[in-house]
């Protein structure tokens, strides 16, 4: 990285790091995006690729809301530098379903009723997304466990664990 | 989070190069605690040096039967690696009972060594703590001090490690593979981590300027007789209370080898090579389990609100040597205890 413009005499306040241009490919299309090295993934998501669907909820990595796939796997962007995944496939709610027809997770949602206030439902689903990839879970107990790293504040685990279920046997 | 510089490491060498030019710069490979400490003030590097791309991430098996594990494999492909699950099922079972799966997706081996205490006072900066700020004092001694430490403590800091795969590296005598300035090195897993006395700063003897390159396993790994059991305030996805990890190889009811190590009770895993001694040559049941505990405990000290971990402590040994012995491990799925 180098600086352009006008460089600062040393001692002084260190100028702000340059953005760095970065390739993701972000639900099957390329994006050309240039972040500050302190963007999370997250943000770069939802302030300049307009992908709100993605959710902040704790920022920490404790509440799983943005959960998202890179490459296939379910991680947390809020705990993900977006200069860190240059050239990564990038999968978020709005990439799940397929010309006009629901992913069989957000259809399952909808018939279990798998959510109330609907705020951590994007990584909810994104997140079974990943553990149906995984193919590590088969019972209820399996599904709850690895489903942890997404919280329901409302309550809704039992229908989501039933939506899971229901995505998983027609999967 | 407060601005930084980012730097990517071509190799090794390079990362080396770069981590030893600039002292107020930080690897990052996972990220899942660097970051998070970074928002909340407690790491302010001004540069990151990614060393996600470096290929440390194969799982091999070593000339002397043991396994070495690149330090970037991510804390998920270590758990469900097939030489893992069969031969040191303890490992995978440790891992598999921390974080989360999307926290286990990102985390590297070697980053899940070096994380940092979870102490609430480390955690928030308005308030004074040693190992964030040395010299400041202990908020946590007469604070909330719930999760802390009961063993190895000093006046200076009564934090706990977080890590639940490092438990079971201490049961396995894992090897750290480092490498520095000065060349390669490696560190066996009791010399990693340390005892805060008064350095609580310094978590592990690794050298600001040394990378973790691997982590062997030594050829035994107690596939049969093992058992991980971690007690937290919640079912999953939450650090632990206390957890044991045992292994144990048995001739019938004689132990004839004995390894034990708990974790969420002190600055570092915590082993007792006298413990384990008089679980040698004994009979595998619960009153030779007790002197164990009895003997891990021994110098047990709590602060208050952390009392209840010694108590805890003790019944968590005697029932994971149980597991153990009976060869029935701890199910991370059903929570069961039995």
């Amino acid at each position: 990285m180098t600086h352009s413009g006008t460089t600062k005499p040393k001692g002084s306040i260190a100028a702000a790091p340059e953005k760095i241009p970065i390739t993701l490919t972000v639900n099957g299309t390329e994006a050309k995006l240039s972040v500050a090295p302190w963007t999370t993934l997250l943000d770069a998501l939802r302030d300049h690729l307009d992908l709100t669907g993605t959710k902040k909820g704790c920022d920490h990595g404790q509440c799983g809301a943005c959960t998202v796939l890179v490459d296939g796997r379910r991680i947390n962007s809020c705990l993900t530098l977006a200069v860190m995944k240059e050239g990564a496939e990038v999968t978020t709610v709005e990439g799940l379903a397929h010309n006009g027809e629901l992913h069989p997770l957000q259809q399952a949602f909808i018939d279990h009723d798998a959510f109330q206030c609907g705020y951590c439902t994007s990584g909810q689903i994104c997140s079974a997304a990943g553990l149906i990839a995984e193919g590590k879970a088969k019972s209820a107990d399996e599904i709850r466990e690895l489903m942890s790293g997404n919280i329901c504040r409302c309550g809704a685990y039992p229908n989501i664990v039933a939506a899971i279920q229901q995505a998983m046997e027609r999967s | 989070m407060i601005p930084f510089q980012y730097t990517r490491a071509s190799d090794v060498a390079d990362a080396i190069k770069q981590i030893a030019a600039d002292p107020s710069a930080k690897f990052i490979a996972g990220g899942t605690n660097l970051l998070d400490l970074i928002k909340y003030d407690v790491a302010t590097p001004t540069r990151l040096i990614d060393i996600s791309r470096l290929p440390l991430r194969n799982v091999e098996e070593t000339a002397t039967g043991g396994v070495l594990i690149g330090a970037l494999v991510p804390n998920t492909d270590l758990a469900y690696h097939p030489l893992i699950e069969a031969r040191y099922p303890l490992l995978s079972r440790s891992i598999l009972a921390g974080a989360s799966q999307q926290l286990r997706n990102m985390a590297s081996t070697g980053g899940n060594l070096v994380q940092r205490t979870r102490c609430f006072y480390f955690y928030d900066a308005t308030t004074p703590c040693n190992k964030r700020e040395p010299g400041s004092g202990c908020s946590a001694i007469s604070g909330i001090n719930r999760i802390n430490a009961i063993l190895g403590t000093s006046q200076s800091c009564i934090a706990t490690h977080p890590s639940d795969m490092c438990v079971a590296l201490a049961v396995l005598e894992a090897i750290v593979h480092v490498t520095g300035p000065a060349g390669a090195r490696t560190i066996a897993f009791a010399d990693f981590h340390r005892l805060p006395d008064n350095t609580p700063q310094l978590d592990t003897n690794l050298e600001p300027d040394e990378i973790i390159t691997a982590i062997e396993l030594p050829a035994k790994g107690f596939s049969t007789n093992y058992s991980y059991l971690k007690i937290r305030d919640r079912l999953s996805y939450a650090f632990a209370l206390v957890s044991v990890a045992a292994a144990l190889e048995l001739d019938g009811d004689t132990i004839k080898e004995a390894r034990v190590a708990l974790g969420g009770v002190a600055h570092k895993p915590w082993r007792s090579s006298a413990a384990e001694v008089v679980l040698r040559g004994q009979r595998a049941e619960a009153s030779t389990f007790a002197n164990a505990a009895d003997i891990l405990l021994r110098r047990a000290r709590g602060f208050g609100h952390n009392d209840f971990k010694i108590g805890l402590a003790r019944r968590a040994i005697v029932r994971t040597l149980g597991q153990a012995a009976r060869g029935t491990p701890q199910s991370i799925s059903d929570k069961k205890i039995r």
